[in-house]
């Protein structure tokens, strides 16, 4: 069975007739030819589709691209539009928080929708507390809330130690170790 | 001899240069090269274990809307080769082990593919299979050679007579379970059939290794097969030969009208299909006087290969160069069963094979009331133990010191679980790493001044390991110009011939060819060449690699907490001092290290591919279940080490780094575990039920 949607990918209006079984990721990749999100595991395990949809990140693997008509995607390569990193890529060049890149888009976009969660005041399962006022700002994030808030994104490279630094490099605004 | 080359460019932190690229998702790897009209394959994969497929119904598939073909054995391309049972696929109707491919379906959609594989019925007579290692089969038999070349077996003196005369004796049975390399990057390749021959994007340590593999295989003379590979999303040896997978894809190409036909491997298939690090059973005896000097060390190891075909890891090999004593044995027994094939992961031998040695010294240095670094200290050999070569810079006893110093070693009480911290027991422990340090002759680079710019090429590959960054800096000093005057191209068998990106060995061996050709080029064209100034030049042989035993060292340390309760287990701190020639790029080298000493607390901590032998089948094949380190999982982690140049690794004065980080790592986080708690865990992976 096939159906007709409207996506909003990084700026782009794009139309496409989909199966119903396509996931937002073989939409991504397979229909529109946008590969900057990967696929690691197609079981949302391994977080490297992360997007941001409507603003969030999600596994756009778990995701079925025909509940999405008219949505919003915002990839990695989408937060560079204009050929300017996103401060989170700039970090995560600066800390080299990545090997083969592969897990990267989706580390990044996590990351940009991870720390809006903490500034939208919701608590991790490592928030003392676990209630919205307990719950530390972006720029006041540990590495402990770091972690654990991207703990959502596997790296077989490696990486978590950079990525931790990159992450709190971009939360507190820095430019660079 | 290529002369050594002036390190301006080596030894500066400067970014990747594919960083921007990858954080924002725009390097192409396999599945993401620009082709016409591609067509999806999925795979039809043995549901036994054993036995011979008597029928396949493809008639539910081929009904199907947009499905282009459905490939069996029947219609499948006969091989001209099929020496190698892992890649001799679709030839016959035997079953060698469960997951084996035995067919695919090619349609117009990813979905459409994967519904049709579904609908394909197959049945079988089965046998029954062997999927059970265990150090007590009477069956288990010698390999002619391990992995690498390495003899089966070697002795030295009488070990038994030593170990009957010792003053202290260490005689235990170690284990390490098997693991999946498990890149993020499942396996994936494209293929094509063209007027010129068979074009494969494919996700690989080497082309010119697959073209090479491939080209008997298929018939084909080489040139007839064009491999593209610039970027990949790991590897750790589990893409360092062609798996079966490139067979299939290649196989459907031929049935899709010329068309292309993509194929990556689901997470699950990359269980059975594309290698794993054989489980191990290790008896390691050692022999020691009391103040803890080995006389003697026994390495006995039990692995598994399939029965399709044999590899046998070197896992005791280590053991043969590591500490001194007079007398020593090193044993490799296979157990051949109906099961995946194993292959290489991230250090083979080295990796598993420094586990149960290194714990055992821990042991030794507890029996002997010695502190584990100096039993380490004590038993420092002065020449290679096995073949009496001088080492070239061996300074293990400089990164177990260093360590310790900025570890925070001394003040180490030794006594075991003495320390609590709230509800968690607190320990320290220490390791040693190797790895060899080799490099491959014979890979050619190319260097055209064209457009202002020094453009060198060679078919090498960067599975993130930063190839593209670091032989641009080799280059730039083999040139005297600045890192802005080149142009790299890898990952391409149009390119010249490299050697493989596997055992640690890519960048002297690749480095080496580009500073040959560097010296050739300014030799013939001076400093000012002209636009289409071109050369070729093949790295040489390394001479000192004859006269020295060459190896890499390291020093692990761990500092666990174990919760006296629950079992859990945390690696609340890590630091790895590595010696390994000049380090070429700090940034990326950190990273790297860093990235095997993460793996390496996987293997401690989490990673078991469970093989239920009743099926024989890996029952937790996938991420939910297979877990490796998560962010959380990653605390207080460093690593460092020696400023140094080794004058006998070639023009580069480095040694590799891929592998040695996860050596040792296991073995440390181990030992600290038995600190923390008193209780000796001889079996990876340390999950909590081992402590309570």
């Amino acid at each position: 069975m096939e159906a007709e949607i409207i996506l909003h990918v990084d700026g782009s209006r794009r139309a496409l007739t989909i199966d119903t079984r396509t996931t937002l990721l073989d939409a991504l990749r397979d229909r529109l030819g946008v590969y900057s999100p990967k696929k690691g595991c197609d079981h949302g395990q391994c977080g490297a589709c992360t997007v941001l949809l409507n603003g969030r990140r999600v596994n756009s693997c778990l995701v079925f691209a025909v509940a999405q008509d008219g949505a919003e995607v915002v990839t990695a390569a989408g937060l560079a539009e204009g050929g300017n990193l996103h401060p989170v890529q700039q970090a995560f060049l600066d800390q080299d928080a990545f090997q083969c890149g592969y897990c990267t888009p989706g580390q990044v976009c996590s990351a940009v929708g991870m720390l809006a969660e903490a500034d939208a005041a919701q608590p991790s399962y490592v928030t003392e507390g676990f209630r919205p006022e307990d719950s530390p700002a972006a720029a006041d994030l540990d590495d402990e809330e770091i972690r654990e808030r991207m703990s959502g994104n596997l790296c077989r490279c490696g990486a978590y130690v950079n990525i931790v630094a990159a992450v709190r490099q971009a939360a507190a605004g820095g430019s660079g170790a | 001899m290529t002369a050594p080359l002036e390190a301006r460019a080596m030894g500066s932190s400067i970014e990747r240069l594919d960083g921007v690229a990858k954080v924002t998702g725009t390097a192409p790897y396999a599945w993401e090269q620009p082709v016409e009209r591609p067509a999806y394959l999925h795979p039809v994969q043995s549901t036994i274990a054993l036995g011979r497929v008597t029928g396949i119904d493809t008639s539910a598939a081929e009904a199907l809307d947009g499905v282009i073909a459905v490939l069996t054995r029947h219609n499948a391309l006969r091989l001209e080769d099929t020496s190698d049972g892992e890649l001799a696929i679709l030839q016959d109707d035997a079953v060698g082990f469960r997951g084996q491919f035995i067919g695919g379906v090619i349609a117009e959609t990813p979905e459409t593919a994967r519904e049709a594989a579904a609908l394909v019925t197959v049945t079988y007579d089965q046998e029954a299979h062997d999927a059970r290692l265990s150090a007590d089969r009477d069956d288990l038999d010698a390999p002619d050679q391990v992995n690498a070349g390495f003899p089966t077996d070697t002795v030295q003196g009488d070990p038994d007579a030593a170990l009957a005369g010792a003053a202290v004796v260490i005689d235990r049975t170690y284990t390490t379970p098997a693991e999946h390399n498990n890149p993020m990057e499942p396996h994936t390749t494209v293929a094509q059939w063209t007027d010129n021959g068979l074009v494969l994007y494919d996700s690989t340590q080497g082309v010119h290794q697959v073209r090479r593999a491939l080209a008997p295989v298929f018939g084909l003379p080489i040139e007839r097969i064009h491999v593209t590979s610039p970027h990949v999303g790991g590897g750790f040896g589990s893409k360092g030969l062609p798996h079966s997978h490139v067979i299939l894809v290649a196989m459907a190409a031929q049935l899709s009208g010329g068309r292309p036909v993509k194929l990556a491997l689901t997470r699950q298939q990359l269980f059975s299909v594309a290698g794993y690090r054989t489980p191990t059973i290790q008896r390691v005896r050692l022999g020691a006087d009391r103040e803890g000097r080995l006389t003697a060390i026994v390495h006995d190891v039990v692995e598994q290969t399939s029965k399709i075909k044999e590899f046998a890891e070197q896992t005791a090999v280590p053991t043969r160069m590591m500490y001194a004593a007079e007398n020593r044995r090193t044993t490799h027994r296979l157990a051949r069963l109906d099961v995946p094939v194993p292959s290489w992961m991230r250090a083979p031998g080295e990796c598993p094979g420094m586990f149960g040695p290194e714990v055992a010294m821990d042991e030794l240095a507890e029996a002997c009331g010695v502190d584990p670094i100096e039993v380490r200290v004590r038993n420092e050999p002065h020449i290679d133990p096995e073949s009496g070569r001088p080492f070239a810079n061996r300074h293990l006893v400089a990164c177990l010191r260093e360590g310790a110093r900025r570890f925070g070693w001394e003040q180490r009480d030794h006594r075991p679980r003495v320390r609590l911290d709230g509800d968690w027991l607190a320990g320290t422990g220490v390791a040693s790493s190797t790895y060899p340090a080799r490099s491959q002759p014979g890979s050619v680079a190319r260097i055209r001044f064209a457009d202002g710019l020094f453009n060198v090429s060679i078919g090498a590959a960067d599975l993130g390991t930063g190839t593209w960054t670091v032989l641009t800096q080799v280059a730039a000093d083999a040139l005297g110009v600045g890192v802005g005057d080149v142009r790299l191209e890898i990952g391409d068998t149009a390119l010249p011939k490299a050697s493989i990106a596997g055992g640690s060995t890519g960048l002297a061996s690749w480095g080496t060819a580009i500073a040959e050709a560097g010296e050739t080029f300014l030799t013939k064209y001076g400093t000012e060449p002209e636009d289409g100034d071109e050369l070729e030049a093949a790295a040489p042989k390394n001479p000192a690699a004859d006269e020295y035993a060459m190896h890499s060292f390291g020093a692990q340390f761990a500092e666990v907490k174990v919760h006296r309760f629950t079992g859990e287990i945390r690696v609340s701190r890590m630091l790895g001092v590595f010696s390994a020639g000049r380090i070429v790029n700090p940034r990326t080298a950190r990273s790297q290290f860093l990235g095997g000493m993460t793996m390496g607390l996987g293997m401690a901590l989490h990673e078991h591919s469970v093989m239920d032998p009743r099926f024989g089948i890996i029952v937790n094949h996938d991420f939910a279940e297979y877990h490796i380190p998560a962010n959380a999982d990653v605390l207080d982690m460093d690593a460092i080490w020696l400023d140094e140049v080794d004058e006998h690794a070639g023009p580069l004065g480095a040694r590799g780094i891929g592998e040695i980080g996860i050596v040792g790592a296991a073995a440390a986080i181990a030992n600290a575990a038995y600190h923390a708690t008193g209780v000796r865990v001889r079996d990876l992976p340390l999950t909590p039920d081992k402590f309570l």
